[in-house]
């Protein structure tokens, strides 16, 4: 299968929030592993958890009012639930750094865009002003920003949207990360400037040859940029593959259903889209059942009363599903 | 085929700068922003026109200005031949029972005090249409046909998911039964499971009352499924227009050809292969735009001439209008 070394094993992940409703459970026990070099996609729609998933990962929640529950998240050979928080803190940042959604709030907006750079490089690598205002400038070129040096000493909103997202690249790049967490880096973007920044990261990806995973909904940029994608529903993985095969031979209703209510642009189908009735499940009770049995059109009783394991059916290609969409019968 | 069908809005000449003023007591005009600088198009009856575009480029803007929520600075529009610009304001009122608008945000466009029962009904109060049962009545069979329980007459928007909010959105806009509705961005803030379902009970009502619609996206997928013709906007200016199946088929403007070059598809073999047309830096700003043609800046084949000259919009083909000095040169960019 896959040769490469594991680089991130995470085992049965729960991560619950504490409010005044209730108990928000965002994250029902996920399992994956993602090798090194890998370039991993995790889709699903809003609240199904897959940005929570990756902020538990690199306890970036804030707990109260977040709980994070897992038997262990390996990263290498680190157990990361176990290590000190000043070890973690050496770890993020610069093994595994992110890349947030929103380039207009996720830089500080009264310090420079050079300041902002050189900070990860000045903790983590331990080098002075100068040396990090040089490598600063030769990141902020590598991300495609014209004139790097004179732009070092701009303020983020002097940058258009675009611009901001290649200086948060910058700087996610600047320790040489082993993985980087993308979450829906392109999704306030414009499609002609999301293509820009897809080549760029794939670019930078093949050079520097770190393993990347990218949440996003869009299941078209997916395509074009993953080797495998796990799919997420409720807070819970549905189905995880290689992409040809997941888009080739969906095995999840979900995922089928999905992707057959997308619209192409390639494709001028007159008939209706097909959709998917209803609405995800709320998240205050952890479901007993399938979570996607109220809106599935394969649902049987099994179904109503046990939730699915994600069970490895073909090499490579797991699902957590009693039904065989081919013949509609229990597997 | 198209041709026949009668034209319900013609946008002539369609000018909205807003303007850019400094000081506060003695306010001079220092500059404009050009959100929409001389477009013209029609709408025919009973159609979907997509209006397709990056953030900013005035697309809402102009389906706002079309509706007369923005006084345009200069240009026309008519409805029905009707001067929507120059027709006193009580006759102005009468004739926006015709005209409505779904927003694209479903959680700011609710007021989150008012019951939907009372959303729904404001358009038949402030008409003065019928009375307190009728209108109640009025309420349940729209929201029956916009999906919704009957009963839910008496909750508040926060009740309800993103998705049902779009849906009261649509029963507001057809409340008074019109003929045409501007759609701007109404599916954009939704799940992508939740846009198909949105996008069939637009495309239903269209079919059942004869709805024509303006329907403003980014995205094109969604466009192209839905809209009989498409037009696509680039600071302020339409770059190019026809039908569907001509503009994806036979593409002329070479920003048209880079947006959908840009388009991911959700296929992973097909989406390797493709050729890209990737634009380089950003759109410019509306309140500083370039000479000559405005897509020079960014244009893959630009010129000298696209410098110096706005390229005039010409009906190049029967139905597809374009405006780019160099359609040839553009159509070979994806061979």
């Amino acid at each position: 299968m896959d040769n490469r070394e594991v680089i991130l094993d995470i085992r049965d992940l729960y991560t619950t929030f504490h409010t005044r409703e209730g108990i928000v459970h965002a994250v029902n026990g996920i399992s994956y592993q993602l090798h090194a070099g890998e370039t991993l996609g995790i889709v699903g729609e809003s609240g199904c958890g897959k940005s929570v998933s990756m902020l538990s990962v690199i306890d970036l929640l804030e707990s109260p009012p977040a709980k994070i529950d897992a038997e262990a998240i390996y990263f290498k050979d680190k157990n990361l639930r176990e290590i000190s928080k000043s070890d973690m803190r050496r770890i993020r940042g610069s093994s595994i750094t992110m890349i947030f959604q929103d380039p207009m709030t996720s830089l500080n907006p009264v310090l420079t865009i050079g300041f902002q750079i050189k900070e990860p490089l000045k903790l983590h690598l331990g080098m002075n002003d100068e040396q990090a205002a040089k490598r600063s400038a030769e990141l902020l070129a590598l991300v495609g920003i014209p004139e790097a040096e004179n732009r070092l000493s701009d303020y983020p909103h002097q940058f258009s949207g675009g611009m901001r997202q290649r200086a948060m690249i910058a700087m996610a790049l600047a320790c040489n990360p082993t993985l980087l967490i993308a979450d829906e880096p392109t999704t306030a973007l414009d499609v002609t400037i999301q293509a820009q920044l897809v080549e760029l990261i794939k670019g930078i990806q093949k050079e520097l040859g770190m393993a990347l995973i990218w949440i996003t909904h869009d299941l078209g940029v997916v395509a074009g940029i993953a080797e495998r994608v796990v799919v997420m529903y409720a807070g819970f993985v549905v189905e995880d593959a290689k992409v040809d095969d997941l888009y080739g031979n969906p095995l999840h209703p979900y995922t089928s259903a999905l992707l057959k209510s997308l619209p192409r642009v390639d494709d001028d189908q007159e008939e209706k889209l097909a959709t998917i009735e209803g609405m995800p499940p709320g998240l205050l009770e952890r479901p007993e059942c399938c979570p996607f049995e109220p809106r599935c059109s394969f649902a049987k009783d099994i179904c109503r009363n046990e939730n699915p394991p994600l069970e490895e059916l073909k090499p490579g290609h797991r699902v957590a599903c009693w039904v065989d969409m081919n013949t509609g019968e229990l597997r | 085929m198209n041709k026949e069908k009668n034209i319900l809005v013609k946008v002539d000449k369609l000018v909205k700068y807003f303007p850019i003023t400094r000081g506060i007591v003695f306010q001079k005009e220092v500059g404009a922003v050009k959100a929409v600088d001389n477009i013209s198009f029609e709408i025919r009856e009973g159609e979907t026109l997509g209006l397709v575009g990056e953030s900013g480029c005035g697309k809402s803007t102009t389906g706002r200005t079309i509706l007369q929520l923005h006084e345009p600075t200069s240009g026309h529009v008519y409805y029905r031949g009707e001067d929507l610009s120059k027709i006193p304001a009580n006759k102005l009122r009468k004739l926006r029972r015709n005209i409505q608008i779904i927003f694209q945000d479903p959680y700011a466009s609710l007021n989150p005090r008012m019951t939907i029962g009372d959303i729904i009904a404001e358009p038949l109060e402030i008409h003065n249409i019928g009375n307190a049962k009728t209108s109640r009545e009025r309420v349940q069979e729209l929201l029956n046909l916009v999906g919704l329980n009957p009963f839910f007459i008496k909750r508040y928007p926060h009740e309800f998911s993103g998705g049902q909010r779009q849906r009261i959105g649509v029963a507001r806009a057809l409340a008074l039964n019109p003929e045409f509705i501007v759609c701007d961005e109404p599916i954009s803030a939704l799940d992508v499971s939740v846009q198909a379902q949105v996008v069939n009970l637009l495309e239903e009502l269209q079919e059942k009352f004869n709805l024509t619609y303006l329907f403003i996206a980014h995205d094109l997928s969604m466009v192209r499924h839905i809209s009989d013709r498409i037009a696509v906007m680039y600071l302020g200016k339409l770059v190019e227009l026809a039908d569907r199946d001509a503009l994806f088929n036979n593409k002329m403007h070479p920003y048209s050809i880079s947006l959908l070059s840009a388009v991911p598809i959700p296929d992973p073999p097909k989406e390797r292969q493709r050729k890209r047309i990737i634009l380089k830096g950003d759109v410019p700003s509306p309140a500083n735009v370039p000479s000559g043609c405005r897509f020079h800046t960014r244009c893959p084949i630009a010129e000298e001439i696209c410098k110096r000259e706005d390229p005039p919009w010409i009906e190049k083909e029967t139905d597809h209008w374009v405006a780019c000095h160099l359609v040839e040169k553009a159509q070979r960019l994806m061979l």
